[in-house]
């Protein structure tokens, strides 16, 4: 928004650069400059060193998997520490259930959170109540965790399951995903958390991006008689359509990539034996959580390294997409401070 | 005439049903916060912050664990903030244009959304494979790598939002680039700033994951940072997921300690950014 005037900024500072250096405080301040500006520019580069760093880490000390297993460590799910046979379809497959389960509760929910707040709610209730989603965004995932495991579990499986598996489980098809004991725990639970977890973030997006739709647009909509709903629909959403889809995004990378409260109330099991929502499971980041600090040094720890690639693989790919999206609606993340 | 129902009805129902999705998003909140309350108030006493995690059965408080928390967080703090606080003056005063802007712009919101279990291993490869141990000062790096980006991308939103008049006036008085940043736009941005490292610290405070590989945990009383450090989220992990009901008791009381620090730390900073707006 300011780069023209950057422009100017540039020049100025030019004009100052050309100033013959006959008083020594200009050439003091002129080195400062140069030394300042390479500091500040160092550290930027630091940070992208960082991220190199963090890749070809991961990448070397998986290598002793990587070449033993080659791409079947991808589809094969014997995961045996003893007889050093490793296979990670289990915890992916676990890592991507959970996260689209997250998706589906989260997003028609974030998007009636954010119609309310730009369309229905009274100007006073707007701050404290986008206060309040933005603190559900704060709370640590710990915390989550906890929760789930000792209050929200037990109460899911006693009071939520039996209902699904009742009405869903009943019907053909989708009827296999909710069968099965009603342990509370699992992967449905795990997604359920996840879900509460992303809200916030993918709300806050959409909110800004609905946010930035033209007045007038909206006004020309009602104008012809549409009700709120229809310009919502039929206006706002094609309008803000890229930006909603990066904030999905953003929320997806955040599911793949929780640990704490999955870890909690997945049910850490490396079975897979059915397609039910209910049973017990495993995710990328729950198998880090529970075995790395106990793994063997040698091919055991360059597996769960590989687990630990993977995962930052796909979340780089979703969050570099999303960022893309969101790049093109000229909106930043949708962090309380932004 | 039945059309005109039809999309009244639909316009009702979408509208009832965005008010539920608002009341679902709130309700958690609540949900959680008064199970917190009421489930960590309960483990709440003097003990709690005078004696060590105890063994299964036995009296015990969580005060390594809290010690350890607030030095691996307030070193983590002392080293990302100025690191953050440099590269954000880069991206906001420096690389608006050019490759190394724009890509720093994109890295850094990646590592800021980036799995936190994901910085732990790469701390595990580099210090503790390396130095042969867990250890204190891994945790801290793990930290500070969380800390950065927060600070980053703060510092540079709120470096945009200054007018480029301010800047401008102390040009045309013939300051250097490094002594308007510093004295003027770093000044008019001070809030802003202040609201992101503390937004950070709330960010790290809860942190479990980059901890769990990298500082583990002690049972005992440490101030050694070369040595495994107690720290209040792996110790509610390690009791939460325990069967012992006085672990899970003291576990309750340390998520009621640390929901508590980071809700505080979040009103806080929020507050500091409007009254700097202001």
């Amino acid at each position: 928004m300011n780069l023209q005037v950057t422009g100017e900024r540039v020049e100025l500072s030019a004009m100052n650069n050309a100033q013959p250096d006959t008083a020594v405080p200009v050439r003091r301040g002129q080195i400062r400059d140069v030394v300042f500006y390479n500091i500040v520019r160092g550290i930027a580069l630091l940070t992208l060193l960082i991220l190199l760093g963090i890749i070809a880490s991961l990448i070397v000390s998986s290598w002793p998997s990587i070449q033993k297993f080659g791409f079947s460590f991808i589809w094969t799910s014997d995961w045996n520490p003893p007889a050093e046979k490793f296979g990670a379809l289990i915890p992916i497959y676990g890592t991507l259930v959970t996260s689209v389960i997250a998706l589906f509760i989260a997003v028609p929910v974030s998007f009636g959170i954010a119609l309310f707040l730009t369309e229905l709610s009274p100007a006073w209730l707007r701050r404290p109540l986008g206060t309040a989603i933005e603190l559900l965004a704060a709370i640590p995932s710990i915390v989550y965790g906890m929760w789930g495991l000792l209050v929200f579990a037990p109460l899911f499986g006693q009071y939520v399951q039996p209902v699904l598996a009742e009405t869903l489980g009943k019907m053909p098809l989708i009827g296999a995903l909710f069968e099965g004991a009603p342990l509370g725990i699992g992967l449905l639970a795990a997604g359920v958390i996840l879900a509460i977890m992303i809200i916030p973030f993918i709300a806050a997006v959409m909110r800004d991006v609905f946010e930035v739709t033209p007045p007038m647009l909206k006004e020309s909509a009602y104008g012809v008689g549409a009700t709120t709903w229809e310009v919502m629909w039929n206006v706002v959403l094609p309008y803000t359509k890229v930006g909603v889809v990066g904030g999905i995004m953003l929320g997806l990378g955040r599911a793949l990539g929780e640990t704490m409260a999955v870890t909690f109330v997945i049910g850490n099991t490396n079975l897979l034996d059915n397609v039910s929502l209910f049973s017990p499971g495993n995710s990328i980041t729950s198998a880090l959580a529970n075995e790395f600090s106990e793994a063997d040094p040698g091919l055991h720890t360059a597996a769960l390294m590989e687990l630990g690639l993977i995962l930052f693989m796909i979340t780089f790919l979703v969050l570099a997409f999303s960022k893309w999206l969101l790049a093109r609606m000229k909106i930043n993340e949708g962090s309380p401070v932004a | 005439m039945d059309i005109v129902k039809r999309r009244r009805l639909v316009n009702r129902l979408a509208l009832f049903l965005s008010v539920c999705a608002m009341a679902f998003g709130v309700l958690w909140l609540v949900w959680i916060l008064f199970d917190v309350l009421r489930l960590g108030v309960g483990g709440l006493s003097l003990s709690l912050f005078t004696k060590m995690t105890p063994p299964p059965g036995e009296d015990g408080g969580l005060l390594n664990a809290i010690v350890g928390s607030f030095m691996m967080c307030g070193l983590a703090m002392l080293i990302g903030t100025p690191i953050g606080v440099l590269a954000g003056i880069y991206l906001g005063e420096y690389g608006q244009r050019g490759w190394l802007g724009s890509t720093t712009r994109l890295i850094n919101d990646i590592l800021l959304s980036a799995p936190s279990i994901v910085l732990g291993l790469f701390v595990y490869a580099v210090v503790v494979a390396r130095t042969g141990g867990f250890s204190g000062y891994a945790g801290v790096i793990a930290l500070t790598l969380i800390v950065v980006p927060v600070v980053v991308r703060t510092t540079e939103n709120m470096l945009i939002l200054v007018p480029n008049g301010m800047r401008e006036a102390a040009y045309a008085l013939g300051a250097p680039k490094y002594h308007v940043i510093l004295s003027v736009t770093l000044r008019a941005a001070r809030s802003g700033v202040m609201t992101g490292v503390l937004l950070a610290l709330a960010r790290i405070a809860g942190e479990t994951a980059p901890l769990l590989f990298t500082a583990l945990s002690n049972q005992f009383w440490s101030m050694d940072l070369g040595k495994p450090m107690a720290n209040l989220p792996v110790t509610i992990f390690k009791f939460a997921m325990s069967p012992f009901e006085d672990w899970q008791k003291l576990a309750w009381a340390g998520v009621f300690l640390i929901t508590l620090g980071v809700l505080l730390i979040n009103i806080i900073a929020r507050v500091m950014l409007r009254e700097g707006r202001r």
